[in-house]
């Protein structure tokens, strides 16, 4: 039997979760259909999360490609399907990516290894420049900032996720949250995520309250890692710092929980526990136009 | 002698030849071991200047595997390793962006290093107590200082001057030559 899992109209870090709601009852061998033919919009972080579900999936599930052309060719510019044709069956017509003018600022790339950052790296601070300075109205400094959050995210999935995962990045104007512009960073991979990652610390104590939301206060709050090199946990710690200089949020789900670090344009809860669980981790970190004040 | 290390090259040498980023810890590891293999062949003392001008961008992870990393392994700190060699390090070139990583980092492990700007000032970096500095800058302007005449100059005790140099020299901020003292960075 195939279970067939809707993907909704509007797909991003929210509503993602309907997604893993009806995922939630399927076995894991169960052949599953992802019915993306209705959705209009996806954000990185829907993209990149879709992949990651394939992944997730002992048999390879079915994926119907958005019915619009708009949307199917927006997803090809993203690079969606080049990698989703390697882990779905593909229904429906996939258009061919066309080169041009684009809110993409970096395609969606898999990161395995040290030299897919390097790769990340490169490419985004090409890009990176006129986007964040011009539309972004942000100081020119930032692009090294920007290109060293993009790192460390990236460095997650190497250092903790046992498996390689996504990043992809992106611009545009968030019109019914925010009314600004912003660029947004999605980091997603199928690992082992943040609690099993710190339960494979040797000697980690864990007490009544453990579990995923506890494993991501430990790691995003206060920098700890299962490596005793005291070194260690330094990268979201610094993806942190950045986000609070440019007023920009950061949220990291994994397993059954999720934790943000949220900014004054934005309602979301610091903590959410209980969710459909879900492999790896997922992190999204969102950055706005900064407002200049006359 | 000053030994220079550009670390673009290093990079390029033991990383990949197309690399212009200090990126991800590997990177950050096979540079380091770079760095280690030149001030091998070096003699027992050695003052090395450590490049960054052609460093486009430097992460946390590398910032702490090169410069942390490194410098524990050569400072005389509590309860860690007698360092292999009296090696000394001037970091150069070192912009806005490497500032904030190696900032992060040093604070992180309470070290401190020498670091020469864009701009060519030569400043202290890291987790550095007022005592420290106050000494530190009164040797980049004074030159080459024994414990009583730092104490004369800068109006501290005898014992006091002592007890910051030889932390200065133990931190590798301040190189001792003899009975006397001289600023790393002002040595140069």
């Amino acid at each position: 039997m195939t279970a067939v899992i809707n993907v909704p109209l509007s797909l991003d870090d929210k509503t993602f979760e309907h997604v893993l709601e009806q995922l939630a009852p399927v076995a894991p061998d169960e052949k599953v259909l992802v019915d993306a033919r209705h959705t209009r919009w996806a954000s990185p972080y829907g993209l990149t999360a879709l992949l990651t579900l394939a992944q997730t999936r002992a048999e390879r599930p079915g994926l119907v490609v958005p019915e619009t052309e708009e949307t199917a060719s927006y997803w090809a510019r993203t690079g969606f399907f080049q990698h989703a044709e390697g882990l779905f069956e593909l229904a429906g017509h996939v258009p061919r990516a066309r080169g041009g003018e684009s809110d993409v600022l970096l395609e969606i790339t898999p990161v395995a290894k040290s030299d897919d950052v390097h790769e990340v790296v490169g490419r985004i601070q090409q890009k990176a420049q006129s986007i964040l300075v011009k539309e972004l109205n942000l100081d020119a400094k930032s692009t090294p900032l920007f290109a060293m959050t993009l790192s460390e995210a990236c460095q997650n999935i190497i250092e903790h996720a046992g498996r390689g995962g996504w990043v992809a990045v992106q611009t545009y104007k968030w019109q019914k949250r925010l009314g600004r512009r912003v660029v947004v960073i999605a980091v997603c991979d199928a690992g082992i995520g943040f609690r099993q990652s710190l339960e494979s610390a040797h000697g980690r104590r864990l007490d009544e309250r453990w579990g995923d939301g506890r494993a991501l206060e430990e790691a995003v709050l206060r920098g700890v890692s299962r490596f005793h090199d005291p070194g260690r946990g330094q990268g979201l710690a610094g993806v942190r710092r950045y986000i609070g200089r440019w007023n920009g949020k950061l949220s990291v789900r994994s397993g059954s929980a999720r934790i943000a670090i949220v900014p004054s344009w934005d309602e979301d809860v610091p903590l959410e526990e209980k969710l459909p669980q879900f492999p790896g981790a997922q992190i999204q970190i969102t950055i706005p136009e900064h407002v200049v004040e006359r | 002698m000053i030994n220079h290390i550009d670390l673009t090259g290093v990079l390029r040498r033991t990383v990949c030849d197309l690399y212009s980023d200090l990126v991800t810890r590997p990177t950050g590891a096979a540079v380091r071991d770079g760095i280690e293999k030149q001030l091998a062949e070096l003699g027992d003392r050695s003052l090395t200047v450590i490049d960054f001008s052609h460093v486009r961008l430097l992460d946390y992870s590398c910032a702490d595997e090169i410069v942390a990393k490194l410098l524990m392994r050569y400072a005389s700190l509590e309860n860690g390793a007698p360092p292999p060699r009296d090696a000394y390090f001037v970091f150069r070139g070192v912009n806005d962006s490497h500032l904030d990583a190696i900032e992060a980092v040093l604070e992180r492990h309470g070290l401190a290093i020498v670091a020469e700007l864009d701009g060519g000032d030569v400043i202290l970096v890291g987790t550095v107590l007022a005592e420290e500095r106050l000494v530190w800058e009164a040797l980049c302007r004074l030159g080459r200082l024994t414990a009583m005449e730092l104490a004369r100059e800068a109006g501290l005790a005898g014992s006091d001057a002592e007890r910051v140099l030889e932390r200065l020299s133990q931190r590798r901020l301040a190189m001792r030559l003899e009975q006397s003292y001289v600023a790393v960075g002002a040595a140069q």
